[in-house]
């Protein structure tokens, strides 16, 4: 079944759309949930388990300390209500990758409640409610066996690599986020990204979207335009789920392609069904999935191994002294600091790179080139290749590195281009890739001066306007000596060349 | 009373993806009935007084503190699994969709 879709523009026209954002972080704490097996992505299959985190019978799950104090810290950092007292529940349900046939989460009683995150749209601010910052576990890996396409559907068995399962959680969900009209999509990317710049700065995730340590659910809803003069209904419509958009950008393209989906299943008089949907990477868009279950069908009860949590205030307001300043402040400083326009602020922050920045200037180079460096050259790597920009492959300090050689005169911004490529392709550092690439500016002036002569031998007509002063057209000049030196020369040394030659 | 229809525990079954037949709902519905009559006498105890236990014990705040303990091997771990591949525990067919 193909679906009808609605361009986006004409969305907006009859349909105001509701967004919810559901976000999955998972603590980069030492250990498990409720278990001592490590907290470690990559090992090999079914290495990081124990009968607690298998289910065996008998076994005993305890509280991670760490992971309540993370998730504190999150719920102050999204100016939420820490809870004073509240309980672990079990969420059943019936799959395999949870081993326990439950899902240890938190249900009407969670940690953290009632906050609020300020994202940043092309200059205007959107106050996105906080709902609940609530801490669960992980679930095991399951692989589908037998169908074409790895898919669930037409396999003949799945195989479960329980090292996942029981990897402390912490589930943020949004309250409805209604006004945004077509910057819809740009806010739910905003609030990810914001969210994923607070996780960092806390220090409690590494928050890699590729590697599903932060993961997001998209919901979305289109509700009909009030007509003129009546007063505004604020009845939402029926939602769909987006499971696990695995970057900014596909928040973005899940938003987009949900809004015109919708609107075309609404206006053909058709209704839309409370279901989960699968995003698709390739084609940015989404399939079918499951019916929803209603939240009584997992048969919540609070969990009777797990005793109740009550924070002591006097530790809340100690963890509150351990937060990072908040984004928008600290936004501010560092615009002060680099001296940027509100325009280089705001793409730089949309682009994700403000830590990135901080850390090149950190590593010796100027605010402006570490700007320069990674909303081009080292955006467009990640754009190419689908990556974030913290996952590109080139360290800040690879970056000030590359700076220094540029000012120093070693390469020019062309040849540094091709040091990036090869750090992209991990030949070494900057200065050992200038080395075994043969990249460095040709300084022999012997060598400068004989292709400029060639140069002016080659043009005459050009060498006799710079003669008669038309200093302009040097640059036809310079460009037949940089050809000549395959780019490997300084522009400006070249051009002095020519002028005294030709003086 | 609480009463469970027969559709609920058809419901029920679905959830727990288990295969009853119309003979079976039948048997089981008012079994079950039984079971929930029983439970219901004790709320005739509770007066509005007692608020629900789910933890008989007034402890608060166990925690443990974020240190690796050892793990099982994986040989261990696999030992009472009916079907192994690729060091992974093999399970049936799954009906239905992704959780």
């Amino acid at each position: 079944m193909t679906d009808t879709l609605v361009p986006f523009e004409d969305v907006l026209k009859d349909f105001d759309p509701a967004l919810g954002l559901e976000v999955h972080v998972e603590l980069n704490t030492a250990t498990k949930m409720f278990c001592g097996c490590p907290n470690e992505f990559g090992a090999e299959p079914n290495s990081q388990v124990c009968p607690t985190c298998l289910g065996l019978p008998g076994a005993m799950p305890v509280v991670n300390g760490k992971a309540v104090e993370s998730a504190i810290r999150i719920g102050l950092a999204l100016n939420c209500t820490i809870a004073e007292w509240c309980r672990f529940a079990r969420k059943n349900y019936f799959y395999p990758d949870m081993p326990k046939n439950f899902q240890t989460s938190q249900y009407d009683e969670p940690i953290a409640f009632d906050g609020y995150l300020d994202v940043e749209v092309e200059g205007e601010t959107f106050r996105i409610e906080i709902e609940r910052a609530h801490m669960e576990e992980d679930t095991g890996k399951t692989t589908h066996i037998g169908g074409a396409t790895g898919r669930i559907h037409g396999a003949d068995h799945s195989l479960v690599d329980y090292n996942r399962a029981g990897i402390p959680l912490i589930e943020i969900v949004t309250k409805p986020i209604t006004g945004t009209g077509a910057k819809a999509p740009l806010v739910a990317r905003a609030y990810v990204a914001a969210l994923r710049e607070l996780i960092l700065a806390l220090g409690v995730s590494d928050a890699r979207m590729e590697q599903g340590s932060m993961r997001c659910d998209v919901n979305l809803s289109l509700a009909p335009k009030p007509s003129s003069g009546e007063p505004g209904e604020t009845k939402l419509g029926t939602r769909t789920e987006t499971k696990n958009v695995n970057s900014l950008r596909s928040v973005e393209r899940a938003v987009r392609f949900e809004m015109s989906r919708h609107a075309g299943v609404l206006l053909s008089g058709a209704k839309i069904l409370q279901e989960t949907r699968h995003f698709h990477e390739d084609t940015g868009t989404t399939s079918a999935g499951r019916e929803k279950s209603d939240a009584e069908d997992y048969r919540y009860f609070p969990e009777p191994d797990l005793v109740p949590i009550a924070p002591a205030r006097e530790w809340v307001e100690e963890l509150r002294g351990t937060l990072p300043e908040p984004p928008s402040e600290r936004r501010a400083r560092l615009q002060g600091e680099w001296g940027f326009s509100d325009l280089e602020m705001r793409d730089a922050a949309a682009a994700g790179a403000l830590s990135l920045i901080e850390e090149t200037v950190a590593a010796g180079a100027a605010p402006q080139a570490a700007r320069k460096w990674w909303l081009s050259e080292l955006a467009r790597r990640a754009n190419d290749t689908g990556v974030e920009l913290t996952d590109v492959g080139v360290t800040p300090a690879q970056v000030a590195e590359v700076q220094k050689l540029v000012e120093a005169g070693t390469v020019n911004d062309k040849l540094a281009r091709q040091v990036f490529e090869g750090l992209y392709a991990g030949e070494g550092s900057p200065a050992e890739i200038v080395a075994a690439r043969g990249l460095a500016v040709v300084s022999d002036e012997g060598a400068l001066s004989a292709a400029v002569d060639n140069a002016i031998a080659a043009n005459p007509d050009v060498a006799d306007k710079i003669r008669d002063g038309k200093v302009a057209a040097a640059g036809a000049l310079i460009g037949a000596v940089m050809k000549e030196m395959r780019g490997q020369a300084d522009a400006g040394r070249v051009r002095e060349l020519i002028l005294e030659k030709l003086a | 009373m609480p009463e469970i229809t027969r559709d609920e525990v058809a419901h029920l079954a679905d959830l727990a993806r288990i295969d009853l037949d119309d003979a079976e709902l039948d048997h089981l519905a008012p079994q079950l009935n039984v079971i929930l009559d029983s439970v219901a006498s004790i709320q005739g105890v509770a007066g509005d007084d007692v608020i629900p236990t789910s933890h008989p014990l007034p402890l608060t705040n166990v925690f443990r503190d974020d240190v690796v303990r050892p793990c099982l091997t994986p040989e261990q771990a696999l030992s009472g699994a009916p079907a192994v591949e690729e060091q992974r525990f093999s399970v049936p067919r799954i009906l239905g969709d992704e959780q």
